[in-house]
């Protein structure tokens, strides 16, 4: 397989794990599935080998076979696993239990749940110390407090006193970075380790553990869905899809010369900060992962390949070094780099939304939302300090016909309290809200039936938002029959034609939501909205817990349903490149504020309002061509029940001015027409602070050069 | 947690105070003249009128309530109205009684159902498991007086290994009363265990699958080190406060038990007072069971608090 000539330069010193045709098999009921097939790789020291795949891939599988850490059903059915020419497969379990925490450590994925609630954050690193380098209490502590350092705590002493429920998530991931770190390993497994987090933190993390990794050189098996974190962080790629590698090379490599469909099609799904809907649809990949118990006798991307000849269906390809370091799984790898549209999808003419002046269909000023704190009966009597909190606070957006206005900020800015505010199911503390004309009640309750069809809403977990116990016929069907004026007779034929607007089968109409994949029943959530016809569409973080490639054939739905419709959409996400990509304007909140408002590519080109550009600069981009400037928020968001004084953001901001920050509250600036910041720097000496914050350093033409 | 106690405490107060008034009301404001229900249908008029005065039942409600209150808090808890004894002397050596016999039901059944359901946590599912989860089934379905008629049959009855009666004099001292308690004691365990076990395998399980336990394993931690201080320092939380609101009923809620076996706890001192009518002895023992049960949830509260940070740190 890898024995055509030149050795690469990553593997010309001695892998420090050396994995070779790796399979997993689970014992279910259904029968053994091989979750995991034939997998070989290698990394070398101070190497961090990114491992991407969509869910179902068997990325985790992986990872969790390498440290022989399955589920009880789980067992590795071949193949071998070498660190530093030790036979992993061959330990005995107490052997193997020495080989955990001290060679080989793990960072997981949700910071809260891995860190033990009961216990303090010191003891946990020390007691790994204590074990591992066999250190005394005394020594070990220390170790723990010089760790904690490493990672970047300013009060190590402090901190190693805390409990979990005291630390925020990059805080805790910090922690569990320290103790992977404590003994030196050989081989560090990071598992998803800033999916948690918020983008802003999730970029201090990877600057964190790149700095880190670069003092340690330690190898890194780091597993993540997002392409933008390989592109960042990584130095070689894999590409797992469902059990196997597909390709694999230098990061650099691979982002620009794709030797396998499978990784074509998956970095055109993911949207661009600098992309908008008017200039590109996404790829989109028919078809889904195919099942364990069905996998296809050839290619196991053949099915939904559109280069895929016969031959690729009858046999299953090896592996080949199409160039040095560079493997792909594709038998007509050569084909790849010249067919960049391969997955684009068919251009049909998207219209621009109306012009600026179009018809108000939202007017939404001053919302505000203060949730009263209150406690236990007579305990509430002790209760002392501020009793609320500002989760909304004066939030005023309009939103045109025929537009979307995306609505982005950290986790707890206030952006789903405010969405919940316009569709009623939270009560307003004061504010207007105008549809078309009207004013709006604040609670829905209070709303006619006439309003209620013109406010739909599409949530983020289709699983909890669709009725199990309803076929997604009567599902859709109910709105059509409470609000609508459809005939009853009519009903069927009208859930057929919102089946077929939403690209699913007419066939689905007798089908229970646990027979469908996430994508397709968030789909019919989509279809549910639009069967009252709205006026305005809601949509709450609609595709945050959804697959890559199924994310971009929504976002095209939403934004061909609404070329076809003319539905004003509320799009919500803490994704910025998503929220670019289908948005017309953009509002930016932070800390229950708007801080910035206006059309999408004004607001994502400079001048930008600080935190904005924090935002900005914090988005791992898919493309190791493109340099971002370093421009990190540090903490998370103050709570809002003590919100800071004068701007909000003074205390994150890195561009604070001085005092007038932090007593006076700013004012508006524009910036263009429709294009408003909130902040106390000019906007001109803004753009001079802001001029390098995207750029693109393409060597050869054809590359999008310049700035932005 | 400092401000959280007072909380707690003021609001154990009050709750004492609305069960006293409880008390009060279900004991002295029943329908018909109070003074006739003591002494029955065939009392003379006179008798009634002075035990009436004796009782100052004559005086306003409140005026009667606020006395016996205070009264009741300063310690002077009246004179029995059938045997003429201080109630408070008798009601505190019943309740020296019940801790003896609590005292020796917890140490059967916590450490035993604690082992119990953590062993059947580790083999869920497996013939350990299900063993122990059916057995722990079976105890709590049972009541006492079945498991409790069981035990005198076989253990005292046909082996003769213990007595089957534990009236004993309420002023034997521990070291005599041991063997009596011993039967009364796993009586109130059976039923208790089963509940302490079920308890501790769900928590435990739930803590097992948790991602800071797994997270623990693959720092290779040594597998005892992991159960004891990773494991169970958080699933036991569940099972502590149970235990510890379990008190209040282990001191004076084992009414059926102390009667199988005619232990002279508070609960049989209750149904004693119930049955000859003595209100002035029924009204303190409530009072004093009350008193104890708020308190056990009041342990179980700060036990709770001091066992998990989330809630000890919260101030």
């Amino acid at each position: 397989m890898m024995s055509n000539g030149v050795a690469p330069p990553s593997q010309s010193t001695e892998p420090v794990l050396q994995v070779t045709d790796l399979s997993v098999v689970y014992n279910t009921e259904k029968g053994p599935l091989p979750a995991v097939r034939h997998v070989s790789l290698r990394i070398g020291q101070g190497e961090i080998y990114g491992l991407v795949g969509e869910s179902g891939s068997g990325k985790t599988t992986v990872a969790r076979a390498v440290v022989r850490y399955l589920p009880a059903n789980g067992a590795v059915s071949g193949g071998s696993v070498l660190l530093n020419k030790l036979d992993l497969m061959g330990l005995s379990p107490v052997q193997m239990r020495r080989v955990w925490g001290s060679q080989i450590t793990m960072v997981h994925q949700d910071p809260s749940a891995a860190v033990n609630p009961s216990i303090p954050i010191g003891e946990q690193i020390a007691e790994v110390a204590r074990v591992h380098l066999g250190m005394d209490r005394r020594q070990a502590r220390e170790k723990a407090l010089q760790m904690l350092n490493q990672v970047g705590m300013s009060d190590p002493e402090a901190v190693a006193g805390r409990y979990a429920h005291q630390l925020s998530g990059g805080m805790l991931q910090r922690v569990l970075i320290a103790t992977a770190l404590t003994t030196n390993p050989q081989l560090l497994i990071m598992d998803e380790p800033t999916t948690a987090l918020d983008v802003t933190t999730e970029a201090v993390i990877l600057d964190l553990v790149h700095d880190l990794l670069e003092q340690y050189q330690t190898a890194v098996l780091y597993i993540t869905h997002n392409l933008g974190v390989v592109a960042r962080i990584a130095t070689r790629v894999g590409v797992l899809y469902a059990g196997e590698l597909m390709e694999e090379g230098a990061v650099p490599d691979v982002f620009k010369r794709k030797l396998h469909p499978y990784t074509l099609g998956l970095l055109g799904c993911v949207p661009r900060v600098d992309i908008s809907k008017h200039d590109v649809e996404l790829n989109t990949i028919p078809g889904s992962i195919p099942p364990l118990d069905g996998l296809p006798s050839g290619c196991i991307f053949a099915p939904r390949c559109p280069m895929a000849e016969d031959a690729c269906r009858l046999e299953h390809p090896t592996q080949v070094e199409a160039e040095p370091g560079h493997l792909t799984a594709c038998r007509r790898w050569q084909a790849v780099p010249r067919l960049p549209d391969l997955f684009a999808a068919p251009q049909s003419e998207i219209e621009r939304g109306e012009t600026p002046e179009g018809s108000l269909v939202l007017d939404a000023r001053n919302v505000a939302k203060h949730f009263k704190l209150r406690g236990m009966g007579v305990a509430a009597l002790w209760r002392r300090g501020p009793s609320e909190l500002r989760a909304v606070d004066d939030i005023s957006i309009r939103v045109r016909k025929g537009h979307t206005m995306g609505i982005v900020g950290e986790s707890g800015c206030g952006k789903t309290t405010f969405a919940r505010c316009v569709a009623g199911l939270v009560e307003a503390s004061c504010g207007e809200m105008i549809l078309e004309g009207e004013p709006l009640a604040y609670s829905v309750a209070h709303r006619p039936l006439s309003v209620l069809r013109k406010i739909q809403m599409v949530f983020q977990n289709p699983d909890a938002s669709l009725n199990p116990q309803l076929s997604v016929g009567a599902c859709i069907g109910r709105p059509l029959i409470m609000l609508g004026d459809t005939p009853r007779n009519q009903v069927g034929q009208r859930v057929r034609d919102l089946l077929r607007a939403v690209n699913l089968p007419e066939a689905y109409a007798d089908r229970l939501p646990h027979e469908l994949s996430g994508g397709e029943k968030q789909r019919v959530a989509i279809a549910r909205a639009l069967a009252a016809n709205p006026t305005l569409m809601i949509c709450d973080e609609p595709i945050s817990s959804l697959d890559v490639s199924v994310q971009a054939s929504l976002m095209n739905l939403l934004v061909r349903l609404q070329g076809a419709q003319g539905t004003s959409y509320l799009f919500i996400s803490h994704d910025l490149a998503a929220v670019r990509h289908v948005s017309d304007w953009i509002a930016v909140v932070y800390l229950g504020r708007l801080w910035e408002v206006g059309p999408a590519e004004e607001v994502f080109s400079p001048p930008f309002h600080p935190y904005t550009e924090a935002l900005l600069s914090a988005l791992p981009i898919p493309d190791p061509d493109v340099r971002q400037k370093r421009i990190r928020l540090l903490g998370s968001v103050p709570s809002a029940v003590h919100i800071p004084p004068g701007c909000r953001f003074h205390t994150r901001c890195p561009h604070k001015i001085g005092a007038v920050c932090e007593t006076e509250e700013p004012a508006w600036q524009n910036v263009a027409r429709y294009h408003s910041i909130c902040c106390h720097i000019p906007v001109d000496e803004l753009c001079d602070l802001q001029r390098h914050l995207l750029r693109v350093e393409r060597p050869a033409p054809g590359g999008k050069e310049g700035e932005r | 947690m400092t401000t959280y106690l007072v909380r707690r405490f003021a609001f154990i107060l009050l709750t004492i105070i609305a069960a006293s008034l409880v008390i009060f009301v279900a004991t002295r404001m029943m329908p018909g003249d109070v003074a006739r229900v003591m002494l029955g249908q065939f009392a003379t008029d006179q008798a009634v009128e002075n035990l009436r005065e004796e009782l100052g039942l004559n005086r306003p409600a409140h005026v009667q309530y606020l006395d016996w209150l205070i009264h009741f808090l300063t310690g002077d808890w009246g004179v029995s109205l059938v045997n003429r004894l201080e109630v408070r002397g008798m009601v505190l050596q019943r309740l020296g009684n019940s801790l003896k016999l609590a005292a020796l039901s917890l140490g059967i059944y916590v450490p035993l159902g604690i082992l119990l359901g953590v062993v059947a946590a580790l083999n869920r599912e497996g013939p350990v498991d299900q063993a122990i989860s059916g057995l722990s089934m079976a105890l709590v379905g049972l009541p006492e007086f079945v498991t409790g008629l069981v035990l005198i049959a076989f253990v005292a009855i046909s082996w003769r290994l213990l007595p089957a009666n534990s009236s004993i004099d309420p002023d034997t001292p521990l070291r005599e009363a041991f063997k009596y308690l011993i039967l009364p004691a796993i009586t109130v365990s059976l039923t208790s265990l089963g509940y302490i076990a079920r308890m501790t395998r769900a928590s435990t399980i739930n803590v097992l699958r948790a991602d800071y336990v797994r997270a623990a394993e693959l720092k290779g931690l040594p597998r005892r080190q992991v159960l004891l201080k990773h494991v169970l320092r958080n699933s036991l939380l569940p099972t502590v406060t149970v235990v510890a609101m379990g008190i209040g009923w282990l001191i004076g809620g084992l009414i059926v038990t102390e009667s199988v076996y005619g232990y002279p706890g508070l609960g049989r001192l209750l149904v004693y007072g119930i049955q000859r009518r003595d209100l002035i002895l029924v009204q303190a023992v409530s009072m004093v069971i009350v008193t104890i049960y708020s308190f056990s949830n009041l342990v179980a509260d700060i036990l709770y608090g001091v066992l998990n940070p989330r809630i000890r740190l919260a101030d």
